[in-house]
């Protein structure tokens, strides 16, 4: 039985130790020699921390493989890891170590200078020198023996609404669940060539991660400046025969926006996933005018209940105004949609939010008791007993093909001038408009107004209200445009409305 | 020409002081929405067509190599 996603691993290391694990653009390492290095790691922390299990241990990370030697390691050890982008403002990571209270941080020969703007008294342990350490197969067998699958394996900061981060705490178990239902679903063998965009610290990675490990395929690490240089973006994915990206939504709409394809073309593609935030048919489209032959995957979940809860294999043509469903739940997932007291079931056909029951949710957020109650609630249609749901805050209903449709947030709902409305219904048309980059919307309650912030090569504020005309009613147009260049970004390269926010909305 | 190119960068990304960057791209400076906007609004301002060919970190690591990037243009067009 497997308790570990450890076993990963060690499985295909036996099966293909020479093959190349991870490379980056400077390093490759193969299976053998990855696993010998995080050995090492894990015997170094283990005899720096006694042998203490279940602790967290920060790494202060890079864009590099090494960062994921320093993750098996601390994994090795019987610990968890916390990636903390070491590029983050020193007050952010503070307000992390705050909250883990990590019994070390790993650093880097380029990341060591970031705690001294730290107030941190613990363990300080270098990436480089844990890694000369000589392997006590003995210690870690003991270590190993231990251990059970619902022990922690990592903790991923989200940003709370207060300001403070949040760690969500996620074990062995919900990963194994989740990379197994991957290969059961998405037909990933041995063969996979894996491009990875999602930075470390970000949740997407998880699936790039021990997606190549179980398969025993390659991870490319692709450099963040490929994403703005996009012809050698493709050329890259050629050049090392990438055939599976699992990328934010994000990075499929720059492609779009650039028109890349119209000069270059990935040879290799079989499988384009995405998440992270709702995929414009707009650009979905332009994709699968170009790759006919790719499987397109629309995945969502919050990192709450690892990753992804529901999948959309894009099985028929879609108009740009449409919108793609979210699809059905991966197996040993059960997802409900509850009413806005999380009482009831809503009746079929209607708007509820979405709830998670399953060995996917996350342990909940470490040392925060007060959010982790929040939205790690018992199971309201059983009181008889214990059963923890996870409340996901966003809405959607499901469709009459049994695909369940994403909604929005549970606090975009408004209701203007005397009509309910679903503010991504008016962000899905302004986003379908061809000369619209970027779009959204946010409610200004005071003044009783629709915000829509848009992105394009120009004002255009006339046209686009008339082109809208044909797809809304009167009462859906935005009663304020607020045109950007560029429009912000947070961490996540999803539109910050938290900013858009306090800046535009509130006074 | 200049100006009018420092003050569309200016525009896009306040916080960068353009004429002493050196790797704008190779740095991490721009990423790659900064990019996209950039390229639409070149285009449209110095009516030239940038194509997906021309994005490379060479044509846009200084000030400089973008204004010999546009003169190019203009003078292919």
């Amino acid at each position: 039985m497997q308790r570990s996603v450890l076993d990963y691993l060690e499985q295909s290391a036996e099966k293909f130790p020479d093959r190349t694990v991870f490379a980056d653009n400077e390093n490759k390492v193969t299976y053998r020699e990855f696993q010998a290095q995080a050995k090492a790691v894990a015997t170094g922390l283990a005899q720096r921390l006694n042998m203490k299990t279940n602790q967290p241990v920060v790494v202060l990370i890079e864009r590099k493989i090494e960062s994921l030697r320093g993750f098996f390691g601390v994994i090795y050890s019987g610990n968890f890891y916390a990636p903390v982008d070491y590029q983050m403002p020193a007050k952010r990571i503070e307000l992390m170590i705050e909250t883990l209270k990590p019994a070390a941080v790993m650093v880097t020969d380029t990341t060591r200078r970031v705690m001294e703007q730290i107030t941190y008294d613990g363990n300080i342990v270098s990436l480089q020198e844990l890694t000369e350490t000589a392997v006590e197969q003995g210690m870690l067998d003991e270590i190993a023996r231990r251990q059970i699958d619902t022990d922690p394996l990592y903790a991923m900061f989200t940003s709370g609404s207060t300001g403070v981060p949040k760690g969500v705490l996620v074990s062995h178990r919900s990963v194994i669940d989740l990379i197994d239902n991957f290969k059961y679903e998405f037909g990933f063998d041995e063969t996979m060539i894996l491009g990875n965009q999602a930075p470390f610290d970000f949740d997407v990675s998880v699936k790039d991660i021990y997606s190549t490990l179980k398969n025993g395929g390659t991870m490319y690490v692709i450099p963040k400046m490929m994403f703005s240089m996009v012809a050698r973006l493709i050329d890259y994915l050629n050049e090392k025969q990438i055939n599976t990206v699992i990328w934010a939504t994000s990075a499929l709409r720059i492609v779009e926006n650039l028109n890349v394809f119209s000069k270059k073309m990935p040879r290799y593609l079989r499988t384009v996933m995405f998440s992270g935030e709702v995929m414009p048919n707009k650009v979905l489209n332009y994709w699968r005018k170009y790759l006919p032959e790719v499987m397109f995957v629309n995945l969502y979940g919050p990192t709450e209940i690892t990753c992804n809860c529901t999948f959309y294999k894009v099985d028929r043509p879609f108009a740009d105004e449409e919108a793609l469903p979210i699809g059905i739940a991966f197996k040993n997932t059960d997802l409900f949609l509850l009413d806005g007291d999380r009482k009831n079931e809503v009746e079929p056909g209607q708007v509820g939010e979405i709830c998670v029951r399953g060995s996917s949710l996350a342990l909940g957020y470490y040392n925060n008791e007060e959010r982790t109650r929040e939205a790690f609630i018992q199971n309201p249609l059983n009181p008889m007993y214990p059963e923890t749901i996870y409340c996901t805050g966003d809405l959607a209903q499901y469709a009459e093909d049994g695909n369940l449709m994403f909604v929005s947030r549970k606090d975009y709902q408004i209701k203007h001038m005397g009509h309910r409305i679903e503010l991504s219904e008016v962000e899905i048309a302004v986003n379908a408009l061809p000369f619209v980059e970027a779009a959204c919307c946010i409610y200004d309650t005071e003044e009783e107004k629709i915000v829509l912030f848009y992105q394009a090569a120009e004002r255009c504020d006339r046209e686009l209200l008339k082109q809208l005309g044909k797809n809304l009613p009167k009462y859906m147009f935005p009663n304020r445009l607020e045109y950007f260049e560029k429009l912000p970004l947070n961490k996540n390269a999803k539109i910050d409305r938290t900013w858009l926010k306090e800046n535009y909305i509130l006074s | 020409m200049k100006e009018q190119l420092l003050s569309i960068l200016n525009d896009l990304r306040p916080d960068v002081e353009f004429e002493k960057e050196e790797k704008l791209i190779d740095d991490g400076v721009l990423d790659s929405f900064d990019i996209v906007s950039l390229v639409s609004e070149l285009n449209s301002e110095f009516d030239v067509e940038i194509n997906v060919m021309d994005l490379e970190p060479e044509n846009f690591n200084t000030v400089e190599a973008m204004l010999e990037l546009i003169v190019k243009m203009q003078e292919e067009g």
